[in-house]
């Protein structure tokens, strides 16, 4: 008896020629150890190499493999088939981006938020090397530690229908990680990050659905630091109309 | 150095603690007034009750209890809107909803301080 | 500093949600049920003062607004409202546990026990306001 096996039905989209995705189904081996990815890299190898997607470490920690299994924004490589079973499960690209080919969604915009929080140490003065490093205690770290576990996989835009609705929102993500640096003892950026967090497409759009939480493989908490930005925000507001000579 | 161009911290502002009065003091009022009273379940003179409404200090507590939580409520309903399907009517929704709540203000203090 | 996302590469797929994406997903309909609440809060706050106003008009007009509250329809309403409003309460105190953080020296304090905290406010507030209006009304 051949072995059991189980249906995927997975987006297909090749630029030029569709006007929309369409889903073409594929069946591949039910294994209990088999993750979604393995069930893609199986299709492409066997049935179908012109399947496109992303994916590097298999270990959920380059976070290029995400994608919507049964319409929920998970990593791939972590999601096990038998969690499916007896299935069919759909494999649909990242929701909320735009569609390259197949399950290969843009990383534009991402990119250009990312970018657009400052994400590193910012000093006023740069401390000279031979100084040696900047120190940080253990209670320090663990300040922001929750908000530097980001692999940068986009599942919390994928989850978030604010992003959806209107792209210009900043997202969780990009949040999370401008609200990172702004609480770590070694930076000294607040005053040019706080700004862009709080700028009208920055955190205010946010509704606090509070999805991208849930979806993070990493446990980041993106709806949190969101919130935070907003308290530190509206504090700052009040703050600079009650001292409007205030020297902010 | 910071240049606040967008108001909506201020709105986000009464949002919270309009959403903190809300939690807080609603649901027991809303069982007293709207259930316990007229039902019966708890005997009221209208005598009295105009007594206490006539101290300052209740004003005040109506008046918190009253017009804060019209701007949690302008904050929640403009985004109910926008999600679903409004986005683009977005700067008008907002307007409404918050003139809404301010409208909402003056006539709670006209019906308090009359 | 705005950059608006460009939404026209060629052969780039646009996907575009539609007005009913919250019934995708539970948590998105509870979602839109924390929100909804404050609608059905606004409501009874504006029915409040409509009864303070009445106060003022005399004795009849406020028996009469009261008697009106007794009507099954109203009745119905303030059912509604009240599981409404408890559950914008729950929602409230479990999130803004998560978002406020409370610091006891180094440490900080676990949300659930910050949310607990507030959740026995909430009954001790509630309680005091019943027995005030108990013994004042
Ligand atoms: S915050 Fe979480 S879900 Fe979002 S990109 Fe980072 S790891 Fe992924
Ligand atoms: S392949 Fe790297 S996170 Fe899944």
């Amino acid at each position: 008896m051949s072995e059991e096996t189980i249906t995927l039905e997975v987006t297909r989209y090749r630029p030029g020629h569709d006007r929309e995705p369409r889903a073409q189904t594929f069946s591949v081996p039910y294994r209990k150890d088999w993750v979604v990815l393995d069930a893609l890299n199986h299709i492409k190898d066997r049935t179908d190499g012109t399947l496109s997607y992303r994916w590097s470490c298999r270990m959920g920690v380059c976070g290029s493999c995400g994608m919507m299994v049964n319409g929920v924004p998970k990593l791939t490589c972590a999601a096990f088939l038998r969690d499916y079973h007896p299935g069919p499960i759909r494999v649909e690209p990242l929701a909320n981006f735009p569609v390259v080919r197949d399950l290969v969604i843009s990383l534009d915009d991402f990119m250009e938020k990312l970018r657009r929080v400052k994400p590193w140490i910012i000093r006023e003065v740069e401390k000279p090397v031979a100084e040696g490093e900047y120190l940080q205690t253990p209670a320090q770290l663990d300040l922001y530690k929750q908000f530097s576990m980001c692999i940068n996989c986009m599942l919390c835009y994928a989850a978030c229908p604010v992003y959806g609705l209107d792209p210009v929102f900043i997202g969780p993500a990009a949040i999370a990680l401008g609200y990172r640096y702004n609480l770590d003892s070694r930076d000294e950026g607040y005053r040019i990050r706080q700004p862009i967090l709080t700028e009208a497409v920055g955190v205010w759009d946010c509704t606090f659905v509070g999805e991208c939480s849930v979806v993070c493989p990493k446990g980041v908490d993106p709806a949190a630091a969101i919130q935070r930005s907003k308290v530190a925000g509206a504090k700052e507001w009040f703050m600079s109309m009650l001292l409007p000579w205030g020297g902010r | 150095m910071s240049t606040r161009k967008t108001s909506e911290p201020f709105w986000w502002g009464l949002f919270s603690v309009g959403g903190v009065v809300a939690a807080f003091l609603v649901p027991v009022h809303l069982f007293l007034h709207g259930l316990a009273v007229p039902l019966g379940w708890i005997p009221v003179s209208p005598a009295r009750i105009q007594a206490l409404v006539g101290h300052p200090l209740i004003k005040l507590y109506l008046f918190v209890l009253i017009a804060l939580p019209l701007y949690h409520w302008a904050h929640r309903f403009r985004f109910i809107l926008e999600d679903v399907g409004l986005h683009a009517l977005r700067a008008p929704i907002a307007v409404l909803s918050y003139g809404s709540a301010v409208v909402g203000t003056v006539l709670t203090l006209w019906v308090l301080l009359r | 500093m705005t950059t608006v996302p460009r939404r026209d590469r060629p052969g780039f797929y646009y996907p575009k949600p539609p007005a009913t994406w919250w019934l995708r997903r539970p948590n998105y309909v509870l979602f839109m049920l924390r929100e909804l609440s404050s609608v059905f809060i606004a409501i009874f706050l504006v029915l409040l003062l409509v009864q303070i106003h009445q106060l003022s008009q005399g004795p009849a007009a406020y028996a009469a607004f009261v008697e009106r509250l007794r009507s099954p329809g109203w009745i119905a309403f303030h059912v509604v409202a009240l599981a409404f409003a408890l559950y914008h309460s729950i929602t409230w105190f479990n999130l803004t546990a998560v978002v406020q953080v409370v610091r006891l020296g180094e440490r900080q304090v676990p949300p659930r026990l910050v949310a607990a905290a507030n959740f026995l406010l909430w009954g001790v507030v509630s309680l005091v306001i019943l027995f005030f209006f108990l013994l004042g009304g």
